[in-house]
């Protein structure tokens, strides 16, 4: 009834805030921070277009190095949440029913409504030189002295892995959920033992919610600023810190333009990559 | 592995513990934020000097409560002030587009669509860092022709509130698209039968259907606002939501006044969760 060839005036009334708020705030600053990044400063206030910028991070191996990191370690968070959330998922969502599932999804997803910093900030009152697992250490007799377990990089992978657990259980509970039971029972009544059920029946199954799961991960952790700064310290050598140094504490905006682009396209490979992988497409993954 | 294939009693005993365990590390970071804030010492740490409400209520130094904290009352007033301008305007596009995706057709629809998913794939800071970069190249620009300085656009509340919005408008979008995909349009059909025009069958009928979806959006757009940090970080002027005085103060090191606040904002973000958990299982039954 509505499908006409010409769009309405109605339909282009609806369209101006999507475009606005597309074009002005997404679109085009992303184009000018591209630009930026291909500008190099000559002299003062004289710019050529060049790759310069995008060339000092080659040429600068700490640059490289804590890009190479930080894409590490996010890919080694990644793995640690999918193996911490992948059978806490499977219980709730497989082998509890009716109430006590509700309560225990709703109890996954309650500390995720409190602010990243303040998470944070827990894991460092618990982990601190006179926090409450040195002193509890103390007192069970397990250590003479204080120990300082901030600041290392096993510190920010437990903070990570923390932050991120949201997004892996979510996505692998609604994959896990949609299997029918009479798939597993199957599975053992012909001959299947648990792991063989698991490896052919139930893995495949969840395979685009360990997929979708991994990629938000991903993309969280190599995007993470806060986590990174409070717990690693001054060392921990993320990506993002760079970015932020450029920006704001060296004011070289074209270096930090092309590090951000330089972090965005990793990113969007990931996603691209791990969509492919999987077979599915933006739009089904999030909507 | 499901409760009809017979389990040893030592397997289930390991899994459930695994997930008591797990439920255990799940809580235990924001449970000793809540108890220190209780404790009457210089230190958000052990050993435990005894109980009290200095850190929320008392107007002196050194134990100078939050509500009395001058800087942190005015961090959670500058963040109520983003928040509020964030939900009003994301909400408001958000429901113009779930119309506009669920309703309408128009050229490049689906390429439009994947346009506005992508704002949750982009790193927050990569946000920031690209609005901080063009709102200057436009006041530059402007100031250049015009030789107009639009000062509202430097570094400062006006960014930060356009930053958040740029990626909380995709959340809100989706929320309320999925609720519209269910609504039963011949509803719609029949106010215009009985002579309706569209906008008032709209009114009427659609938006207040859409209402639970509406206010779940609203929610979840208000909080992410008041917690986001990256974004607004790099956007941030003179005027510090809360996230940033906290981020600053902490980097300081922390006084149990830290843990006072974290406390009030657990408080609210457990009430607001609960009320949009509630309000989508009422969706959920319609």
């Amino acid at each position: 009834m509505r499908n006409m060839n010409a769009p309405k005036l109605g339909v282009i009334l609806l369209m101006a805030p999507l475009m606005i708020w597309l074009f002005a705030l997404i679109i085009l600053p992303h184009v000018d921070m591209f630009l930026l990044s291909i500008s190099e400063k000559i002299a003062p206030r004289v710019y050529e277009t060049g790759f310069a910028n995008y060339g000092e991070f080659f040429a600068e191996p700490l640059y490289w190095n804590t890009f190479a990191r930080t894409a590490i370690m996010s890919i080694f968070t990644t793995i640690v949440t999918l193996v911490i959330a992948f059978p806490v998922s499977y219980y709730i969502a497989k082998m509890l029913r009716g109430r006590m599932k509700a309560i225990l999804f709703v109890l996954c997803l309650l500390p995720f409504w409190v602010s990243e910093l303040v998470r944070t900030f827990g894991w460092m009152i618990l982990l601190r030189e006179t926090g409450i697992v040195s002193t509890f250490l103390q007192w069970a007799g397990l250590a003479d002295q204080p120990i300082e377990m901030l600041y290392t990089d096993a510190t920010i992978v437990v903070g990570l892995v923390y932050t991120s657990m949201l997004f892996m259980v979510v996505p692998l509970v609604t994959t896990l959920e949609s299997l029918d039971d009479s798939y597993i029972e199957a599975g053992y009544d012909l001959g299947g033992n648990g792991f063989t059920v698991m490896r052919e029946i139930v893995i495949p199954h969840a395979m685009p919610g360990i997929v979708s799961g991994c990629i938000v991960v991903f993309m969280l952790s190599l995007g993470n600023y806060l986590t990174p700064i409070l717990l690693g310290g001054k060392e921990s050598l993320w990506f993002t810190e760079q970015i932020y140094a450029q920006f704001i504490t060296r004011f070289n905006w074209e270096q930090g333009a092309a590090f951000g682009f330089l972090l965005l396209i990793l990113s969007s490979l990931i996603v691209w990559g791990g969509l492919k992988l999987s077979r599915q497409t933006l739009s089904e993954t999030m909507g | 592995m499901i409760p009809s294939i017979p389990q040893s009693r030592a397997f289930k005993g390991v899994y459930a513990a695994y997930i008591s365990v797990f439920f255990v590390y799940l809580l235990i970071p924001l449970l000793v934020v809540a108890v220190f804030a209780f404790n009457d010492s210089m230190f958000p740490s052990l050993p435990w000097k005894g109980f009290t409400f200095d850190w929320f209520f008392s107007s002196t130094e050194p134990k100078l409560g939050i509500f009395h904290d001058s800087t942190i009352m005015e961090g959670i007033g500058v963040s109520l002030f983003v928040a509020f301008w964030v939900t009003v305007l994301s909400v408001f596009v958000g429901t113009c587009n779930a119309f506009l995706f669920e309703r309408n057709n128009f050229p490049f629809k689906n390429f439009f669509y994947v346009l506005m998913l992508l704002p949750l794939v982009i790193p927050g800071i990569i946000l920031g860092i690209s609005m901080l970069v063009f709102s200057n190249t436009f006041v530059n620009g402007v100031e250049n022709v015009f030789n107009v300085e639009m000062e509202f656009l430097r570094p400062g509340l006006v960014l930060v509130i356009m930053g958040q919005f740029s990626f909380i408008t995709t959340i809100s979008t989706l929320v309320i698209s999925a609720r519209l995909r269910k609504f039963d349009i011949s509803l719609e059909e029949a106010a215009l039968n009985l002579g309706a025009s569209h906008l008032t069958a709209v009114r009427t009928i659609t938006l207040p259907y859409l209402k639970p979806a509406l206010f779940g959006a609203g929610i979840v757009a208000f909080l992410m606002s008041f917690e986001n940090f990256n974004t607004t970080l790099m956007l941030v002027g003179s005027d510090a939501p809360l996230t940033i005085t906290m981020f600053d103060r902490l980097k300081e090191g922390s006084t149990p006044a830290l843990n006072a606040v974290s406390l009030l904002l657990m408080v609210v973000s457990a009430i607001l969760a609960i009320g949009s958990i509630f309000l989508q299982r009422e969706k959920g039954q319609k």
